[in-house]
């Protein structure tokens, strides 16, 4: 960014959360969603992106054709150091669109709907070794990442046996404090994985989401390359985010005794669904900001953003948006909070939301239901936040009952 | 009320079938929009509204207000 005449009041971002408050966006950026619709913040390479904090003023500029979300753009404002490549996330429509579409089948509603059955059995199976395993237990290890790793390896038909290695890789992607090097040899050595698994598809193909791909790549519409671009995409996006949002949502829950008996106890199925809109709205899980980069000169709430200037919209600070969300810093699990921007907003939002939601409504009809004296086995000061991560959440969750 | 949708803009993100499944569907081949009611009954109108808000591609748009 060349038009800075002085950074040395541009505050630092991503910003800290408070001390005791994990839950809660930081202070900082409170305050500068209530001064002012616009904002310049000084990212870790120096660059003094604008950071946009309203809800409104979000959804305008990730559903505008004027903004790009291409990470090889040169004033793209990168989250880290590096060039991860994460296929069709990283490029504009028409692309990007191109891309999306040859997987978009896999997750839309009536398809994931028909796998309930599935995801139920595995939650049941992971309920079952928790009570049947020692406690306390690490909630993390035995439960919440476990149960998405399933599922997601159950469509791309990755053998689940191989978590210990793609878990291990994944988490290096998406840790912010990641040397270069270290997410380079992880997303190679998925990218190497997922490349043989794809090939070995091409060869033998099964009514699963990798051998789509291997189609696609043997039609001559995807290269073997963007096939195992996707693969790593869908592998991660697939597994981390839930997998965070479930032991996350355990611990604000578990912190909120009154909303947790009135999902535990209901027989009404609808509060499941809303809990799980109002959890996603309420905790986030991605907290580094949607970034983009303006392709032409565009206003944003009245703010001139130049062409090549950055963008960052963090969904944490929009969804606790007192123009949209009444009393937004409580949850209730009742509330309908469907139009969250916790997936994102734009074109490029969330394509596994339908699964997403799937599962954690499967988890809070069934985990606190069969397990209703869960509680946390260590204080709640003790419990390691991913403060640098890409994906927020726990490292992990002592439990017992 | 009229209910248009817009393919080329869609991306399949799936928000109006979770919305208003009477009025929504999804294609097979890539998860793009279908229209089953482009005059919705007057029941469904509320959800219709809603589908179009939390579209996140602007692909649904409504003629009328009735």
């Amino acid at each position: 960014m060349t038009t800075t005449p002085d950074t040395s009041e541009v505050p630092h971002y991503p910003m800290a959360r408070a001390q005791g408050c994990p839950f809660d966006p930081p202070p900082e950026l409170r305050k500068l969603q209530e001064e002012g619709p616009l904002t310049r913040v000084r990212l870790w390479d120096g660059t003094t992106p604008w950071l946009v904090t309203r809800y409104a003023d979000q959804r305008a500029v990730l559903g505008d054709k004027r903004v790009s979300a291409d990470m090889t753009h040169p004033t793209y404002p990168r989250q880290a150091p590096g060039n991860a490549s994460l296929s069709f996330i990283g490029m504009d429509d028409p692309e990007h669109s191109r891309l999306r579409r040859m997987v978009g089948s896999a997750f839309m509603v009536k398809r994931v709907e028909a796998m309930r059955p599935a995801v139920q059995k595995i939650v049941d199976d992971a309920v079952d070794a928790l009570l049947a395993g020692p406690r306390p237990v690490d909630l993390v290890e035995a439960f919440a990442l476990p149960v998405p790793s399933l599922v997601i390896c159950d469509l791309l038909d990755v053998p689940y046996a191989d978590h210990d290695f793609f878990q291990g890789n994944s988490k290096a992607m998406v840790n912010r404090d990641s040397t270069v090097e270290e997410r380079t040899a992880a997303s190679g050595a998925l990218a190497e994985y997922l490349g043989r698994l794809v090939a070995r598809k091409i060869e033998n193909p099964g009514d699963d989401l990798l051998s789509r791909l291997g189609e696609k790549v043997k039609a001559g519409e995807l290269t073997h390359r963007g096939a195992t671009e996707m693969a790593v995409l869908l592998l991660i996006a697939g597994h981390e985010t839930t997998a965070n949002m479930i032991a996350l949502s355990t611990l604000a829950l578990l912190r909120d005794p009154d909303q947790l008996a009135l999902l535990r106890d209901t027989d009404d199925p609808s509060v499941a669904v809303t809990a799980t809109d109002e959890l996603l709205r309420y905790l986030n899980i991605t907290h580094g900001g949607r970034r983009r980069v303006a392709l032409e000169d565009l206003e944003v709430a009245g703010q001139l953003v130049k062409a090549g200037e950055g963008l960052i919209l963090p969904n944490d600070i929009a969804n606790r948006d007192t123009e949209v969300f009444t009393d937004p810093d409580t949850i209730d699990v009742t509330r309908e909070a469907r139009h969250h921007l916790a997936f994102g907003f734009g074109v490029h939002q969330c394509l596994g939301q339908p699964l997403a939601r799937l599962e954690l409504q499967i988890v809070y009809r069934t985990l606190y239901r069969r397990i209703p004296e869960l509680r946390l086995a260590a204080d709640f000061e003790d419990i390691p936040f991913k403060h640098d991560g890409f994906v927020y959440g726990v490292y992990s969750l002592p439990v017992t009952w | 009320m009229k209910v248009f949708v817009d393919e080329d803009r869609c991306c399949g993100a799936g928000s109006c079938v979770l919305v208003a499944p009477d009025v929504f569907d999804q294609r097979d081949e890539d998860g793009v929009v279908v229209l089953l009611e482009d005059r919705p009954a007057d029941h469904l109108h509320a959800a219709v509204r809603e589908a179009a808000g939390v579209c996140p591609a602007a692909a649904i748009t409504l003629d009328g207000t009735a």
